[in-house]
């Protein structure tokens, strides 16, 4: 549902009549229009994935990550602006670095959570800026064990055991809701991240992809780091079965198209 | 090197801070002086930062109290952040970065011990330069240095929170007799997991030594 919020939509700074700021909105459908990515917290760690859209077959693969690393044990995927993501790692690494200066040991979750939030949602305050088009998922692995928080252009944040952003954040959401994630182990949920992602990619829409998977558990010491070419290898292939599977099951189904 | 101004308080001073299985005991003397002059006979060298982290400070007693003062309220500011309370650690490294950053304007010789959940029972001494250094025992203040063999010979890391506090109050009472700038009472704080117990030793209760 498209709404057009004429006159009330020019400055982050204006409030509609009912109570919305348009351009935090707009900020938002930017996020949408993003390759999907998603984030699962698992009783062990957390599993990052992105369905990084190439543009061109001439880009080197592996380069131009969509998911980056903050004071080692925090992880970042996002959806939306690429230019607006690595200035908010930029920050990320600026309040994690300032707050081992200050109280020498890793910043926890929710205080680096909290932190970005707050950058975020000080862009939504003034006319002469605009808000961040970018929807950041944080993996992070602290004394209380493995969180995920998803932070979105307003500022709002929340902690997940699983969510999505991007483009097919619908299909992507609909099948993390089926996994039990509290039982799960990250080498699982890696399986499942991938495929979840193969899933929701739209071949019509952007032919060219690369997945991208990282995760931040015991496995890793702790680290949010991408994940090992054997188990990205595994992920990848438990991900292209799927689908050649779910084509089996859907040509049953071709009388029933709508 | 910082210097006491003209008329500024000095805290002579001996204190010292020893760590058992399960929590500190924390040791001080009571003399605060200007010049010659004791300004304070009974001060309070032991101060409380957080529930479970207190600080003993020598060297000037302004320049003492106003850092204390910031990190108590830094600590205050973090439980209600964090949802959980501080480590001795951060205490630590909080009087570290004030110290450090501040060197060349203070004379503020600190030792921080306490217990908390993460670590159990800790002892940080942050010297004049802003260095800091954990130790199972340490000892600060010009009257240290006059006890320094004695407690060397002395400490063990399987003492009980009783035999530290005598070991404490002895350090503490032979310190005083020698060294001119520490005197009054002896101080005493025993910090473990359930809470606090604060001690006083007056000068008619003092441990036996040789007095001449």
């Amino acid at each position: 549902m498209t709404s057009i919020g004429t006159g009330y939509d020019l400055s982050v700074s204006t409030y509609s009549p009912d109570g919305r700021v348009f351009q935090v909105e707009y900020a938002q459908k930017a996020v949408d229009n993003s390759g999907t990515a998603i984030g699962l917290r698992v009783k062990d760690g957390v599993v990052l994935a992105v369905e990084k859209i190439k543009h061109s077959r001439l880009l080197v693969p592996h380069s131009n990550r969509r998911i980056m690393t903050a004071g080692k044990h925090i992880g970042i995927a996002s959806a939306g602006w690429m230019s607006d993501t690595r200035h908010l790692v930029k920050r990320v690494r600026e309040e994690s670095r300032s707050y081992t200066d200050v109280y020498k040991t890793k910043v926890p979750a929710h205080i680096i959570a909290e932190r970005l939030a707050m950058y975020v949602q000080a862009y939504t305050l003034y006319s002469s800026v605009r808000p961040f088009g970018v929807s950041t998922l944080l993996a992070c692995m602290d004394a209380k064990g493995p969180q995920l928080y998803m932070i979105e252009p307003s500022g709002y944040y929340v902690g997940y055991r699983g969510c999505a952003v991007g483009k097919g954040k619908q299909v992507a959401k609909t099948e993390i809701e089926k996994l039990d994630l509290d039982n799960m182990t990250v080498r699982e949920a890696v399986k499942e991240a991938a495929r979840i992602i193969y899933s929701a990619h739209d071949d019509t829409k952007d032919k060219l992809f690369e997945l991208e998977l990282s995760w931040v558990c015991k496995e890793s010491n702790d680290l949010h780091v991408h994940v090992p070419q054997d188990v990205y290898d595994d992920a990848v292939q438990h991900a292209e079965r799927s689908l050649d599977d779910d084509d089996d099951d859907n040509e049953m189904d071709d009388d029933e198209d709508l | 090197m910082p210097q006491l101004k003209p008329g500024e308080i000095s805290m002579g001073t001996t204190i010292m801070a020893v760590q058992f299985d399960g929590g500190v005991v924390l040791g001080a003397d009571s003399r605060t002086s200007s010049g010659t002059y004791v300004s304070n006979r009974v001060s309070d060298k032991l101060t409380k930062v957080h529930d479970r982290i207190y600080c003993c400070r020598s060297g000037s007693a302004a320049d003492t109290q106003a850092v204390a003062d910031v990190v108590r309220y830094h600590l205050a500011l973090y439980t209600a952040q964090h949802g959980e309370e501080p480590t001795v650690k951060v205490a630590a490294s909080l009087f570290q970065q004030i110290c450090y950053d501040n060197k060349d304007n203070l004379m503020a010789g600190i030792i921080v011990a306490g217990w908390d959940k993460v670590d159990g029972a800790s002892v940080y001494e942050i010297p004049l330069g802003g260095s800091i250094h954990k130790l199972p025992f340490t000892l600060a203040g010009s009257g240290s240095t006059f006890i320094y063999g004695y407690c060397d010979k002395l400490f063990r890391p399987d003492m009980t929170k009783d035999e530290c506090i005598e070991f404490v109050k002895n350090s503490v009472s032979l310190a005083i007799s020698r060294d001119g700038s520490s005197g009054g009472v002896i101080r005493v704080a025993a910090i473990t997991e359930d809470g606090v117990e604060r001690q006083v030793v007056h000068g008619n209760n003092l441990p036996q030594q040789f007095l001449g």
